[in-house]
């Protein structure tokens, strides 16, 4: 394992920052410093509630921030390469060949007044530079792929005439059109019902299996980065929180948002009579001022004085996992 | 217990400079046409022919028209008429396009589909046609134009009345009122009209400088305010021989005009929740 | 798809015929006796009579609305006593300069409207944005006669480019004479169409498929030309549907400031003179051109957008 190749990570965010304003220095602060390392072939999930801004976080991966948000300072290394300083024709490159990324919501996913044909063979044509008929061959194996039945009837369909988990398929089978080395999965199953959610998943791992793609993914579930991923990142009030090996920190959670979160995902077992779900007590994100230090507080069952003045960086619980966490009470576990 | 049941309200209203300078600019002309013929040495009518078409001094600030009348008081007082009249019109459509509109989409069924076809095909004269013709039953004059803009302006209302309490009807609040043992006419006043007429009421401060301008028109056409009685629209006409030699005439209630279109505007722009691409 | 079409022209008829019902009342509604309204005061009873005789007005309201009715189908619009011409004639002597002056003021409403109204999304919350929407509102609020004027003022009479008053007919003289009233009437549109365009374009490019297109590394120019457009330009039809009946009304104004001999004009010297007869046709007329813009509008969005289609075929 000598090789450098291998060595250097797919994907590596370094002390991220985003915020919103009118520039950059102007900016007020929603993604607080978040770093996050990808390798090759992985899933990864990122995990947290609407709010703690994971969202925003894959999405300045692709530089794709909304008006007025910027990314403030930190580094996004693509394969060794600077993201935030691609030009912007290198950045479409980038976008169009390197990544793919699926959405939440399938029905807003697609253009509704172009059949799904002309929006596929579109983007084949943008990524791989090959002409129409070359597009539309390759869109109908894509779609096959993706299982979708009768997959040249389907080009000539429009959006709306498909169901919800057809339409995730052809944006994954677009997402995947160029080969992409990463994928990025925002809530990808969230508005779907759990059959087509199951399906869906279990298509994702396959094109990871057979593409060697690597899958960040992104999702409010535990339950569902418990089954996909390798390794996991929770956030929280835009801060990285917990991260290190989906079953490590499934098992043995070292901060008590993560505690929280999988003591939420339902199961199937049948619950006592007096057993009452556990939900996360206090008010959610973004309706109490953060006032410096764990944004979790208010909420924490273990909450006290000091937290207010935690530095909120990552440390290893011990020295055999790569597991870390930002609660200094969790204290380090003796070897 | 009422009020648990309220419908959220948007809560990012915000005042905005934008909002702020337009309230400024309306509430300045608004403060003129009130306050400044009865601060003003000139009477609105009295004519002094030996002093007619002086252009503006310190006498006269914005000089005199072809008979000698003071053109800024002149002005200010037809501004005056311009505004009660656009606003009593834009009421009257309002508040009578608002409840039938109301009615209609609350009783449903075919009385609903009744009214909405023959709104929409009385949308379909156009606007400016139906006031000369009530001008043409009525004869000429300010109430028959108002009469008329009435006559087609109450639909529009109406229509957006219809939409929200379609809205409303379905949404839960209503119907958990409704299991409370609420009796209909309790719902309507409490609930349904505080939020059905918030969207007309939008419309109707933009509507107010429109009616005011159709009223001008039909003014300057001759069929508004009949002389002696003059509002904006006469005003302009009258200016009308003399746009060479005496601008001023013609100008000045065209400003007024202009700087309310632009005061509304921006006011109902800075209300507006900015919407931003997340 | 064709049941469609029949149902929604059967829709248009039926929205004509009501029209023709609510125009027939604007005689019934005069107050006193519209025929001595209309020959003055100094006509003979026995004048008086005749004409009463000639118009059907002695007859029962009913009967006068069939007469009406079938009287219009059969394209005999009866004559004007106050310009003594059938009135067929008077109308159809005066179409031209008012088909074109709409017209002309229409395609330039909707291609300055949309210009402006695209370039102000694209670079919305900057300085261009803020600058056209206040210059829109700014316009919007002038009456269009002011506009006429002021126009015809400076670029007619001052500079001398264009004639202020008359019409002449050919190519070259329908732009001399109408291009300063159409460009009047287009102003007051202008507005709304770029309001209207700005909103749904800010719309489309928020979408989800949008970012979508983004993160496939498509160009703005791309994502602009070929997928906002053409979402963001349904609204706008039927909304340019409606204006019309704005521009039909303007022209009506403009007419007069320019003195232009066309149906607006008309309409205004019919209203003086209380000729109600032609104020019926004219008014017929201008609502019978709305309806069927509505019904273009209509089938125009089913043409562009394929959920409506849907809709249709299911609904």
């Amino acid at each position: 394992m000598s090789d450098v190749r291998a060595n250097t990570p797919l994907l590596e965010i370094d002390d991220l920052r985003v915020g919103f304003g009118a520039n950059p220095a102007s900016a007020s602060l929603t993604v607080h410093g978040v770093s996050l390392r990808m390798d090759e072939g992985r899933i990864v999930g990122l995990v947290g509630e609407s709010g703690s801004g994971k969202s925003l976080t894959c999405r300045s991966i692709l530089r794709l921030l909304p008006d007025r948000g910027h990314i403030v300072s930190g580094s996004v290394r693509f394969d060794g390469r600077d993201v935030l300083g691609l030009s912007r024709a290198e950045l479409l490159a980038f976008r169009s060949k390197q990544v793919g990324m699926i959405f939440q919501d399938p029905f807003s996913s697609l253009n509704p007044t172009r059949r799904i044909g002309s929006q596929m063979v579109e983007a084949l044509r943008l990524a791989l530079g090959v002409s129409e008929e070359t597009a539309r061959g390759r869109a109908v194996s894509l779609l096959d792929e993706v299982d979708i039945p009768d997959p040249a009837g389907k080009l000539r369909m429009y959006p709306h005439e498909l169901s919800g988990g057809m339409r995730q398929r052809v944006m994954l089978a677009i997402a995947m059109g160029a080969q992409p080395r990463l994928l990025i999965a925002d809530e990808p199953t969230t508005a779907l019902d759990t059959t087509t959610q199951a399906q869906i998943l279990r298509l994702l791992r396959r094109v990871r299996d057979e593409n060697a793609t690597s899958i960040l993914l992104v999702s409010h579930d535990f339950g569902v980065i418990a089954e996909m991923c390798d390794e996991v990142v929770v956030m929280y009030g835009g801060y990285v929180v917990e991260s290190g090996p989906v079953e490590e920190v499934y098992l043995r959670p070292r901060h008590p948002y993560t505690r929280a979160l999988i003591a939420a995902v339902p199961t199937l077992e049948v619950p006592d009579r007096d057993y009452r779900r556990p939900t996360i007590p206090g008010p959610p994100l973004g309706t109490t001022r953060y006032e410096g230090g764990c944004p979790f507080a208010p909420r924490c069952v273990n909450a006290r004085p000091e937290c207010r003045d935690v530095p909120m960086t990552l440390v290893p619980i011990d020295d055999v996992h790569a597991h870390a966490t930002a609660c200094p009470f969790e204290g380090r576990v003796s070897a | 217990m009422v009020d648990l049941i309220s419908r959220p309200r948007a809560r990012t209203r915000r005042w905005t400079v934008q909002s702020a300078v337009g309230g400024t600019i309306v509430a300045v002309v608004i403060l003129a046409a009130v306050v400044g013929p009865l601060l003003s040495p000139w009477p609105p009518n009295a004519t002094d022919v030996l002093a007619s078409l002086e252009p503006p001094s310190l006498r006269h600030w914005m000089g005199t028209d072809s008979v000698g009348r003071d053109v800024l008081t002149r002005s200010l007082v037809g501004a005056q008429i311009s505004l009660v009249a656009g606003v009593a019109v834009t009421a009257a459509a309002l508040a009578i396009g608002t409840v039938i509109g109301s009615i209609v989409a609350y009783a449903g069924g075919w009385l609903d589909a009744a009214v909405s076809r023959v709104v929409d095909t009385a949308i379909a004269i156009p606007f400016l046609v139906v006031v000369l013709a009530t001008v043409a039953i009525l004869g000429p004059g300010t109430v028959s134009v108002g009469v008329g803009m009435v006559v087609v302006g109450w639909a529009v209302y109406a229509r957006i009345a219809r939409a929200e309490v379609l809205a409303l009807r379905e949404h839960e609040f209503i119907m958990a009122t409704r299991s409370l043992g609420y009796t209909s006419a309790r719902i309507l006043l409490r609930h349904v009209v505080p939020n059905v007429v918030r969207p007309g009421l939008t419309f109707a401060t933009m509507d107010v400088v429109a009616a005011m301008v159709v009223l001008a028109a039909m003014s300057y056409l001759g069929f508004g305010a009949q002389p002696p009685v003059a509002d904006l629209g006469s005003i302009i006409a009258a200016g009308q021989p003399f746009l060479l030699s005496a601008w001023w005439i013609s100008t000045l209630p065209a400003v007024i005009l202009i700087a309310l279109g632009v005061g509304v505007g921006l006011i109902d722009d800075g209300f507006s929740l900015r919407r931003k691409v997340s | 798809m064709i049941l469609y079409l029949l149902r929604r022209l059967l829709l248009s008829v039926g929205q004509l015929l009501v029209l023709a019902i609510l125009v027939f009342l604007i005689l019934q509604a005069v107050p006193g006796d519209p025929v001595k309204i209309m020959l003055g005061e100094r006509a003979s009873p026995a004048y008086v009579e005749t004409v009463r005789q000639q118009m059907g007005l002695d007859e029962p309201v009913l009967t006068q609305l069939w007469m009406y009715l079938t009287r219009i189908v059969t394209g005999n619009l009866g004559n004007s006593v106050i310009f003594g011409q059938p009135i067929g004639t008077l109308i159809a002597s005066r179409v031209e300069p008012s088909a074109i002056l709409i017209t002309y003021g229409l395609v330039l409403a909707i291609v300055f409207g949309s210009v402006l109204g695209i370039t102000a999304a694209l670079r919305s919350g900057t300085v261009a944005d803020y600058s056209i929407r206040i210059l829109a509102t700014a316009i919007f609020s002038m009456p269009a006669f002011w506009v006429g004027l002021v126009l015809s003022l400076v670029l007619g009479i001052q500079l001398g480019l264009f004639p202020v008053s008359g019409y002449e007919p050919g190519l070259v003289g329908a732009f001399r004479t109408l291009t300063l009233p159409a460009i009047a009437l287009a102003l007051s549109l202008i507005a709304v169409v770029l309001r209207t365009l700005r909103g749904s374009m800010l719309r489309v490019l928020g979408t989800e498929y949008v970012e979508a297109a983004r993160a496939r590394g498509y160009t703005e120019g791309r994502i602009v030309r070929r997928h906002a457009l053409r979402n963001a330009v349904t609204p706008t039809i039927s909304i340019i549907a409606v204006v019309l009946g704005f521009l039909i009304g303007g022209t009506a104004v403009l007419e007069q400031v320019f003195g232009i001999p066309g149906l607006g004009s008309l309409l205004v010297q019919a209203v003086e003179r209380r000729d109600y007869p032609v104020v019926q046709v004219i008014a017929l007329l201008a609502g019978a051109v709305v309806i069927l813009a509505g019904l273009v509008a209509d089938l125009l969005q089913a043409a562009l957008d394929p959920r409506v289609r849907s809709a249709i075929r299911h609904g």
